[in-house]
């Protein structure tokens, strides 16, 4: 209570210092929005006021006084010096090591480097600057998950631009990429399963530096996370024949944005991509249909083993241990998918010989708790005929007991 | 060489001479039950005890195999269910009959209840049956944390934090509960000494108070059968103890073992996942049946009510209500002895809708 009443005090006056917000905050329309807005910014969290980007003196009361160009006020900051200005602070180490001790100073550095900023460097003040992702006045932390860079919406931020068919046309880019990314895998894992480190627009384009991978680098950067498939797909056929093709690796199976779940019918069936070059009889088909095969032997294997073991666990008997082992087997698949990136049928084939092994013996497990089900309640029945026999004849006990009683109490009577 | 002045033995005369086993055939030979209308009530004393035997020699068997420690106390479980011959129907045994117990113990306290039967001279019976009740419960909640999974974790994290709320004395006595300042080792540790030897020691003292004061003062009556027989000029028909109500108690002892069994094949007991104390409370958590009432009452009580806690005035109103209820038999009859029949029939009918009700209600939403 004394701490809040000491707040107060302290407050009001600190409050009543920033002359730019006291007058913009009884203004109206957009030269008010600004005031309003900068309350939730991280700037005026840390004490950073309008005029540390715009010049002017805050303390000043009088507009003209604070507004002056003597005092370096330049009121709305042109497009092309807006990463400037940004980078006058968040360039400087010695600065930011006071308020973010961890956070890089190298963002500028890498924005010259981006596709944005070489166009803004050449005079295109369409392309985006700061501002542009991490808004304005009321810039949040990337944390904060009402910033527009917060993991959950940077794709709806890059989205802005980049689906927007009137502002991209100047730029022959495509504006279906947020579209076919809502409908990959890595959108399912950050927007439905809230996975804040699956893969958006930043993960592989970069976020300063933001520039499309090259086609020799689009394995590098999938390899970032998928380390195993990257390893293997360097080793693999594959990798010399894309690159004489100029094809994008990954990108050639998997697509970019609309990265779908992975599944046995890209290797083999109507839709496989393998088929989209190798011939059913050609060596690469037979390998394909091969793995397929092979996976999907596995895979019925293990649903196989679920749905026993799920009814012997529906019917009360004990199995966690082979639930256990199921999670072998299934690793077991993720290892032959991943195998598949060898492109040969028999890097394929251990991981499978394995899983089956596993699949065999849980499936096995679910069927014998199963009989040991049917044993129990046998046991039971046979229990509950001797409990009614034994029952029947304590009753017919109590009756001869009690009639003998009540003949010898109709003698006695007599 | 044979002393000849010793007189040669009667048969069954060795076991008669050392035990007098005379006296006990003459006390079950004098000893009636009331036969009425609502006999059928009076078995279940006898059925709670039944469980309870079952309870002692199921419990015994799973002590030759279980390990109370966190790292343990899971494995040892599943061991029992896996391995051990016969082992999933000990446990499941011992699970459905403790469930069984408390729902017997209910049924007898309110039969009990509801047929006057704690009327003077059986103020003692009451108090001490209403003690049994409650070792029954600490029972359950001791035992609940012994398999050391998931849903009885953190059940027992909830319900010591509810100790923790009683004023003054609640953060000792959580303490002295948990053997620390969370649930852990210690705290099963701790469990298990009360289930396997304290709360054993207690029961065992109590029960055989318990069945010397119904013997002491006989079955109870129901007071409208005593005046219906009185207008005929008779008084109550008995039923010799033995072996007359004695056989039929058995009848109702096989039945329940009977619906024991079944109850142990066809649904066997679960034991759920281990618990990891870092990972977080699973959704739904919720403990036994017989604490859901009291649980789900808790939940529906605001944060603050005035100025106190919610939880605080949540416990403080089960404390008021349980003390009220042991006091039963001193508040059912009036200063110049006559008994508050509609006062003892309407909280007992209260009681039961708040704890059928409640209870449901937890269970479901």
């Amino acid at each position: 209570m004394r701490y809040g009443v000491l707040a107060f005090l302290f407050a009001v006056p600190l409050a009543a210092a920033d002359s730019c917000v006291d007058c913009h905050s009884v203004l109206e329309g957009k030269l008010q929005a600004p005031a309003k807005a900068f309350a939730n910014d991280i700037h005026a969290r840390f004490g950073f006021s309008c005029a540390d980007c715009h010049g002017g003196n805050r303390n000043e009361t009088d507009p003209e006084a604070a507004m002056s160009k003597a005092r370096g006020f330049v009121g709305k900051i042109p497009r092309t010096a807006v990463p400037e200005r940004c980078a006058h602070c968040h360039s400087d180490a010695s600065l930011m090591e006071k308020y973010k001790p961890r956070q890089r100073v190298d963002q500028m550095a890498q924005y010259r480097t981006s596709v944005h900023g070489k166009r803004l460097a050449s005079g295109d003040t369409k392309v985006a600057t700061c501002i542009d992702c991490h808004s304005v006045h009321d810039i949040r932390e990337v944390k904060d998950p009402l910033s527009p860079v917060h993991p959950l919406r940077l794709p709806e931020t890059c989205s802005r631009c980049h689906s927007d068919k009137t502002h991209m046309a100047s730029y022959k880019l495509p504006t279906d990429q947020f579209a076919n990314y809502r409908k990959s895998v890595h959108w399912e894992a950050l927007a439905k399963r809230g996975d804040l480190s699956a893969p958006s627009c930043a993960s592989c384009h970069g976020n300063h530096g933001a520039q499309p991978p090259e086609v020799g680098s689009v394995a590098a950067v999938c390899g970032t996370c998928h380390v195993m498939m990257e390893d293997l797909y360097k080793k693999s056929p594959h990798q010399p024949v894309f690159a004489a093709m100029g094809a994008a690796g990954c990108v050639v199976c998997h697509s970019n944005h609309e990265i779908r779940p992975p599944s046995v019918g890209m290797l083999a069936g109507p839709n496989a991509v393998c088929s989209q070059c190798h011939d059913a009889t050609s060596a690469g088909g037979i390998a394909a249909a091969e793995m397929a095969r092979q996976i999907t032997s596995l895979e019925k294997a293990l649903a196989r083993s679920d749905q026993v073991l799920a009814n012997a666990q529906q019917s009360g008997m004990e199995v966690s241990e082979a639930l256990l082992r199921q999670r072998e087997g299934r690793e077991d698949l993720v290892k032959a998918a991943v195998a598949v990136h060898a492109f040969q049928a028999a890097a394929v084939q251990k991981p499978v010989k394995e899983g089956l092994t596993i699949a065999a013996e849980t499936y096995q497990t679910g069927v014998s708790a199963l009989q040991e089900r049917t044993h129990r309640r046998l046991g039971l029945l046979a229990s509950l005929i001797a409990i009614a026999l034994t029952m029947l004849g304590l009753w017919l006990a109590i009756r001869s007991i009690e009639g003998r009683t009540a003949k010898t109490s109709q003698l006695t009577e007599r | 060489m044979a002393s000849a002045t010793e007189p040669p033995q009667q048969q069954g005369g060795w076991l008669e001479e050392r035990l007098g086993l005379a006296a006990i055939r003459a006390f079950l030979a004098h000893k009636t039950v009331p036969v009425h209308a609502h006999t059928l009530w009076y078995y279940f004393g006898g059925i709670t005890l039944f469980l309870f035997t079952i309870q002692v020699m199921t419990g015994t068997l799973l002590l030759l195999y279980y390990r109370p420690s966190p790292a343990e106390a899971y494995e040892s479980v599943q061991f029992i269910v896996t391995r051990v011959q016969f082992g999933w129907l000990i446990r499941s045994i011992h699970s459905w009959s403790a469930n069984l117990m408390i729902l017997s113990a209910f049924i007898h306290m309110f039969s009990v209840v509801f047929l006057r039967a704690f009327r003077r001279p059986r103020e003692l019976t009451w108090l001490s049956g209403i003690a049994l009740l409650g070792l029954a419960l600490a029972f359950g909640f001791s035992g609940y944390l012994l398999p050391w999974n998931t849903v009885s974790y953190f059940a027992t994290k909830v319900g010591t934090d509810m100790a923790a709320a009683v004023p003054v004395v609640g953060h000792n006595m959580a303490r002295f509960l948990r053997g620390g300042n969370d649930v852990g080792g210690a705290t099963l540790t701790r469990f298990f000494g009360f289930h396997v030897a304290v709360l054993p020691g207690i029961t065992t003292m109590l029960l055989l108070a318990h069945l010397a004061l119904v013997q002491k003062h006989g079955m109870s009556s129901p007071r409208w059968a005593v005046e219906e027989y009185r207008r005929k000029g008779q008084s109550v028909p008995q039923m010799p103890f033995f072996p007359n109500f004695f056989l039929r108690e058995l009848m109702a002892w096989y039945a329940a073992l009977g619906v024991l069994g079944s109850l142990a094949a066809i649904f066997p007991w679960e034991l759920g996942l281990k618990a990891d104390p870092f990972a977080p409370a699973p959704a739904g958590i919720r403990p036994e049946w017989y604490f859901l009432a009291p649980f789900y009452t808790l939940k529906l009580i605001p944060s603050h009510v005035l100025v106190f806690e919610g939880e605080l005035v949540g416990l403080a109103g089960f404390g008021l209500l349980a003390l009220w209820w042991v006091a039963l038999p001193f508040w059912a009859v009036d200063r110049k002895g006559v008994e508050r029949t509609r006062w003892v029939t309407g909280a007992g009918v209260v009681l039961l809708a708040y704890l059928a009700t409640f209870s449901a209600l937890g269970y479901w939403r």
